[in-house]
């Protein structure tokens, strides 16, 4: 616009000109800061987050590496947490087995999040028979047990660790979906919205740009909720055999080995399913946690 | 004001219905008015007469469902939005009609710097890349009067006051200098010293790109201070159109007058203020003569089953009562009416 306007300044300016973002980020942080549990569950997901980085670094021997002479020795100086029955260092195998577990559960989630995300906002903003058609498929998936869907869907694709991941992504699917629909739903009946279509923003925009930042932390608590399940079943499905194939350090394998010397060699399987346990119950009271950092009622 | 000039906009016999379960529900039922270049409407009305839902109309931002425009067309500048595809009509919105809302509080996107907001309402209609809308948008910020309008423009909505963050959705919708500015209440929710400013700024920059605006109102010392013409609306129709003088001066409609008497006066000393006994009545169930009869002080019995036309009088006043027409005597037989 080409026209000159006086500047008239406003009566009141009270607040401090202060980086946004930043400061919204302390506000988060300290909430979740006060959350002891919280903060506990944090540091397991970070520990196992390193662990996965510099799993190369950190383990003594390979994981793949046979020994049978050593075979189900118990924790000792040389093994820490003792070998398995073809004598492969237990320690190096759990910690080339985060790259999986947490591989393979980001990696469901992020699968499961995107086509639920998708079906959610499309359901929730058109609504009518879109939000009908959409929704009835979310609750045919929702009726079945999630991991009796997962069994079917890797009966049909064949075992093997991506498929594991699409089945245990797949069932993550109508979660997500329901979530970001009751979001949406809540979101699109606000002035914003209508603010942005009055002046002239298209459909795609009203979504993606306005509606889905504004319901990104549910869709949070949501996705560290299900990274916690999927892990879980993950492993399930590799101990069944469905997943991960030995000599893959996967966790649920590594279990399933175990199983047979509970009684002569109990740490064969213990400190796997040590692993798995701790990783889980980390991002649930970190998911937890995130909740009622998100929850405005928290809030001072 | 330029009364020569063709009228941009055109609202003729507009009806927008709700339909529920508990029936249809007329919230806009039949309106006209015309809005002239430069030239400021206002339109006034309690809670629930159909006013916002008449703004939306014409932007055809009903929710649908169970919103629709049941009839009537809504010409701007000859063209009729009512049946517009609507691709052209999102050409339209904010690019030559834009809309204030009248919570400024909650119709800025919450997590979006209010910079890059008003950015991407310039980018919605101009081919302009991502710095110079940037450099526009804080132009806008600048000329609707905020300081530091760099700084700002960077800030998120929750950094920002109300009278603030009203003055970024008039930079919103202006920035596109459009023809015709709808503004819903744009000082309701604002304290009184701002309101005043902000009606300051809407009429110095609708002098400045010479728009006419629509006011949607239910304080007529909005209307006094702002408008040019006024429509008076009850229960989803106009009961009372002519220019501000005239209403203010001689009100003519006893509804217009019951809104007037219940203002405090300034040379009075009242404990009580005046009011119009009664409530709207249900817009499921409209009563078939006059809807405001049920609390008229004039009411007579033509007025209960006949429901009166809006008849331009001599002095160029329309009005929507029996009172102002031929067939008033008081006790008219309805065979006379019909």
């Amino acid at each position: 616009m080409s026209v000159e306007v006086k500047t008239e300044q406003p009566t009141v300016i009270t607040q401090s000109i202060s980086n946004p973002k930043e400061s919204k980020l302390k506000d988060f942080l300290s909430i979740l800061m006060i959350n002891k549990a919280a903060m506990v569950g944090g540091i397991i997901i970070l520990f196992y987050i390193f662990i996965a980085l510099f799993a190369p670094l950190l383990a003594p021997y390979s994981p793949y590496d046979i020994h049978l002479e050593n075979k189900l020795m118990p924790p000792s100086a040389d093994h820490w947490l003792g070998t398995d029955d073809k004598g492969r260092d237990i320690l190096s195998r759990i910690l080339y087995g985060s790259r999986l577990s947490m591989g393979v559960g980001f990696a469901a989630v992020l699968f499961g999040a995107f086509f639920g995300i998708i079906f959610g906002l499309v359901a929730g903003y058109y609504g009518k028979w879109v939000d009908s058609i959409i929704m009835r498929m979310m609750d045919i998936m929702l009726a079945f047990p999630g991991i009796l869907l997962a069994l079917a869907i890797i009966a049909a694709l064949g075992p093997s660790l991506i498929n594991v991941t699409i089945a245990v992504g797949a069932f993550s699917v109508p979660l997500f979906a329901r979530i970001v629909r009751g979001s949406t739903l809540e979101v699109k009946r606000l002035e914003y919205i209508d603010a942005i279509r009055s002046l002239g923003a298209n459909d795609l925009t009203i979504i993606f740009k306005h509606i889905f930042p504004n319901i990104l932390s549910p869709i949070i608590v949501q996705g560290t909720l299900r990274l916690a399940t999927a892990i879980l079943s993950a492993a399930g499905l590799s101990f069944l055999g469905l997943g991960a194939q030995p000599p893959s350090p996967e966790w649920g394998t590594m279990l399933s080995i175990g199983r047979d010397f509970l009684f002569s060699a109990p740490y064969v399987a213990l400190f796997p399913g040590l692993a798995i346990s701790i990783l889980v119950l980390g991002f649930n009271i970190f998911g937890d946690g995130l909740r009622d950092a998100f929850d405005p009622r928290m809030k001072k | 004001m330029n009364e020569k000039n063709k009228p941009i906009l055109e609202v003729k016999g507009l009806k927008t219905h709700f339909t529920t379960k508990r029936g249809v529900s007329k919230a806009v039922d039949g309106i006209d008015f015309t809005l002239h270049k430069g030239e400021t409407l206002g339109i006034v009305g309690e809670s629930g007469c159909g006013k916002s839902m008449t703004s939306l109309s014409i932007l055809r931002l009903i929710p649908s469902p169970p919103g629709k425009i049941a009839g009537g067309s809504v010409l701007f500048k000859g063209k009729d939005l009512v049946t517009m595809p609507e691709g052209e009509m999102r050409e339209i919105r904010g690019n030559e009609i834009s809309m204030i809302f009248q919570e400024p509080m909650t119709s800025l996107n919450p997590v979006i710097p209010v910079g890059e907001q008003i950015a991407e309402a310039i980018r919605l209609h101009q081919k302009l890349g991502k710095k110079a809308a940037w450099e526009k948008s804080v132009e806008m910020l600048r000329l609707v009067g905020i300081p530091s309008p760099e700084k700002r423009a960077k800030q998120e909505p929750f950094q920002l006051s109300g009278g603030m963050r009203q003055r970024v959705m008039i930079a919103m919708a202006l920035a596109c200098t459009p023809e015709v500015l709808i503004a819903d209440e744009p000082t309701t929710a604002l304290d009184v010293t701002i309101q005043s400013q902000i009606l300051e700024l809407i009429k110095d920059l609708q002098t400045k790109i010479g728009m006419g605006v629509i006011m949607i109102t239910h304080d007529l010392g909005v209307v006094a201070e702002t408008c040019d013409k006024v429509a008076v609306m009850y229960a989803g129709n106009i009961v009372e159109y002519a220019s501000t003088e005239q209403i203010f001066a001689n009100p003519k409609h006893p509804y217009t007058q019951g809104l007037l008497d219940s203002l405090p006066k300034i040379n009075e000393d009242v404990d009580e203020l005046k009011t119009i006994e009664g409530s709207i009545p249900s817009p499921y169930n409209m009563p078939s003569g006059c809807r405001f009869a049920s609390r008229c002080p004039y009411k007579e019995e033509m007025c209960t089953s006949h429901k009166p036309e809006l008849i331009e009088q001599n002095d160029g006043v329309k009005v929507r009562c029996w009172k102002y027409t031929d067939e008033w005597t008081g006790t008219i037989k309805k065979e006379e009416v019909v």
